[in-house]
């Protein structure tokens, strides 16, 4: 029992090592930041998912989807919490083609809460031929499309720099330490005081960064908060259980003279 | 077998066993013979029987909500993520649960080539496993592209792309496969159509593994064989059953710290990326439980003999029963072989972790020096090895060296060693 025990340690211990080298090979080391939504029993700072829809509104939102999400999600438990009479007035401030009604009409309408968020471009064409080619991808799961995850968004947000010498831009180009191939044809998109947040905090870009990165994890694990809070008491109920049956165990191979 | 002429004791029982004996099946499982020395190691039967079930019933339950077309699949996965109830557990459950059932498969495997569970007369056990094994390979394959992200798309288009290496017919096979020209919205909805059926399949070997298990009985780690039922063997039930649902148990809670803690952690960062086929991701890569054959597929220059090579590699397990000459099962009494087993994990996991890597330079080179090995070992060491080796004494039965009984000088100092590694 007790060598098992010490193989299956060793094997873990072997893979996370793997894990580490696999996954350590992009150019520069990520900006690393205490994420409230990390560890155990990590939950959203629901203040800065507020502030960070905010940021996704008021910047993002002009060239970024988030198609998977609903309004109805901004009041849902576990999100930014916002009441249902907010979530409605932030619903009401988008139109959506609706139809067609009773004369064969397509026509427009405000948003209502269970209606998907309202893309920035028809469709892609669009959203390309307006980005200099570039397609801004859909930011629905976007934190766990990168490798890197939030870190990673954090850091590329904070990581436009002056080129160095050796390399040239195009028009239409940037710099960026953390993107893949360090060229990015987004513009830098915060900067200080680039907005006012209602709640008075300071609009820093490190403050902006790091809501909007929340608000983005949030978009892309809309559960996290149920599943660590499902996984801690599953957890319990699995070591509490395997104790009872450990003894119960011992008790029945004691009838016999071996061990176990 | 000896519980055979078991008797029901209700009339009713009696009358519907005589035309129909499933309490006499029941009954031969619970009176099991089973060695009462077998160690932790041989709990991953009942853990990867538990495994499949779950899948099964996940995956129906993910089918009732997921939708086989290019352009709804990641749609009505995301769907299944955020507003089916619990949708994000059964998805969690199911996509982790298939890197669950490999590693405790691999585990298994890596137990049986250990205490040498595939030589006679197992060897129908083994070939079964084999082919459970390769249906498990070829359903997690196409499971992985039914979320229709950049990584199932290419990763599809890599591995149905090996067909075309067949001569002569190569191109015809693939365009078959794809039901196109390209892997398309008939590529996946016949993956899925085959990703519910295999499972089904290889729940009916599962019963045929066992089955043909209870012929011979289980293998021990002193690999000899024992008299059952007798001092050496337990019931299978409540002694077995209490200790594979105690390590189950153990099981799960790393399941859970996946699930819960972090699900997508085995997976691969671009999957979350819609398909797309005009974008390439930098990497393709496979999931971890097939990196060490894409590393021999990879490591062959020729593309025709690196897809030879890498179902070779899964061929030469098919016969390893005969390619191992040795009349000793266990490598506690094989000293050199047991210095190869462990070779032999270490050259798995290397190729394993090559897989991962970019195929250039040394990691290439060294790619292939472990794909040699992997040869080697099963090819040339194991049949030499078998004549050669001078194997200990083996104990006569499980009890003796269990009680510390020892009858004669001879073995006593073998049944302390014994006794050590046990």
């Amino acid at each position: 029992m007790k060598k098992f025990l010490k193989i299956l340690l060793f094997i873990s211990l072997i893979s996370n090592l793997n894990y580490v080298k696999v996954f350590a090979e992009s150019s520069a080391e990520l900006l690393k930041v205490d994420w409230s939504f990390k560890s155990f029993f990590g939950k959203f700072d629901r203040a800065s998912l507020q502030r960070g829809y905010q940021v996704y509104n008021e910047v993002c939102a002009s060239c970024h989807s988030v198609k998977y999400l609903s309004y109805r999600n901004l009041a849902e438990k576990g999100g930014p919490e916002f009441s249902e009479e907010e979530a409605k007035a932030i619903a009401s401030n988008f139109e959506v083609i609706d139809g067609p009604d009773s004369t064969g009409e397509m026509f427009t309408r405000p948003a209502r809460l269970s209606d998907k968020f309202v893309s920035p471009y028809a469709n892609d064409q669009e959203a390309k031929a307006a980005n200099g080619g570039a397609y801004p991808p859909d930011m629905s799961v976007l934190v766990k499309a990168r490798k890197g995850g939030a870190d990673y968004i954090y850091s590329l947000l904070l990581g436009y720099d002056d080129p160095p010498a050796d390399i040239k831009l195009d028009d239409g180009v940037y710099y960026n330490k953390y993107m893949y191939g360090n060229k990015i044809k987004m513009s830098s998109p915060l900067s200080d005081d680039l907005l006012e947040y209602s709640d008075g905090t300071k609009a820093t870009t490190e403050q902006m960064s790091k809501d909007v990165v929340t608000f983005l994890m949030w978009a892309a694990e809309p559960h996290l908060e149920q599943r660590h809070k499902f996984g801690f008491r599953v957890i319990i109920y699995l070591v509490i259980i395997s104790i009872l049956v450990y003894f119960s165990m011992k008790k029945i191979w004691s009838r016999i003279e071996s061990k176990i | 077998m000896s519980d055979h002429d078991y008797q029901p004791s209700s009339k009713l029982g009696k009358w519907f066993n005589d035309r129909l004996p499933l309490l006499t099946l029941s009954n031969h499982l619970q009176e099991y013979p089973t060695p009462k020395n077998l160690n932790y190691w041989w709990t991953f039967g009942g853990i990867l029987t538990f495994c499949l079930i779950t899948q099964i019933v996940t995956g129906i339950i993910l089918g009732m909500h997921y939708i086989a077309h290019a352009d709804l699949a990641f749609e009505s996965v995301e769907h299944i993520m955020r507003d089916v109830n619990y949708g994000w557990l059964i998805r969690y459950v199911h996509a982790n649960g298939a890197s669950m059932f490999f590693l405790a498969v691999y585990i298994h495997i890596f137990r049986s080539l250990y205490y040498g569970s595939y030589k006679s007369p197992r060897e129908v056990i083994w070939i079964i496993g084999m082919i459970i094994y390769f249906l498990m390979m070829a359903t997690a394959f196409m499971g992985y592209v039914l979320p229709w992200g950049q990584m199932s798309f290419w990763g599809a288009t890599v591995i149905t792309n090996l067909f075309s290496a067949i001569p002569f017919i190569g191109e015809s096979v693939t365009n078959w496969l794809w039901g196109g020209y390209s892997v398309d919205n008939p590529t996946l909805t016949r993956f899925f159509s085959l990703h519910y059926l295999l499972p089904f399949l290889i729940l009916g070997l599962v019963i045929l593994h066992i089955w043909a298990l209870h012929v011979p009985g289980n293998n021990n780690p002193i690999g000899i064989d024992i008299k059952k039922p007798s001092k050496d063997t337990v019931p299978f039930h409540p002694y077995i059953v209490i200790k594979d649902l105690f390590a189950l148990l153990l099981f799960l809670i790393v399941f859970a710290f996946f699930v819960f803690y972090s699900p997508n952690i085995l997976g691969h960062a671009d999957n979350y990326i819609e398909a797309d086929p005009l974008v390439t991701p930098a990497h393709i890569v496979p999931e971890w439980y097939l990196l060490p054959f894409y590393a021999i597929l990879r490591s062959v220059p020729d593309k025709l003999l690196g897809v030879i090579a890498m179902f070779a590699s899964i061929f030469v397990l098919v016969i390893l029963p005969w390619l191992d000459t040795s009349k000793v099962r266990s490598a506690i009494f094989r000293p050199i072989y047991k210095q190869f087993y462990w070779f032999l994990v270490a050259d798995v996991l290397i190729l394993g972790y090559m897989g991962a890597m970019p195929a250039e330079g040394t990691y290439l080179i060294i790619a292939r020096v472990a794909t040699v090995y992997y040869f080697l070992h099963f090819l040339v060491i194991l049949p030499v090895l078998g004549r050669k080796e001078k194997t200990l004494d083996i104990p006569l039965s499980i009890t003796e060296p269990v009680l510390g009984g020892y009858p004669n000088q001879a073995t006593t100092k073998n049944n302390q060693n014994i006794k050590e590694k046990l």
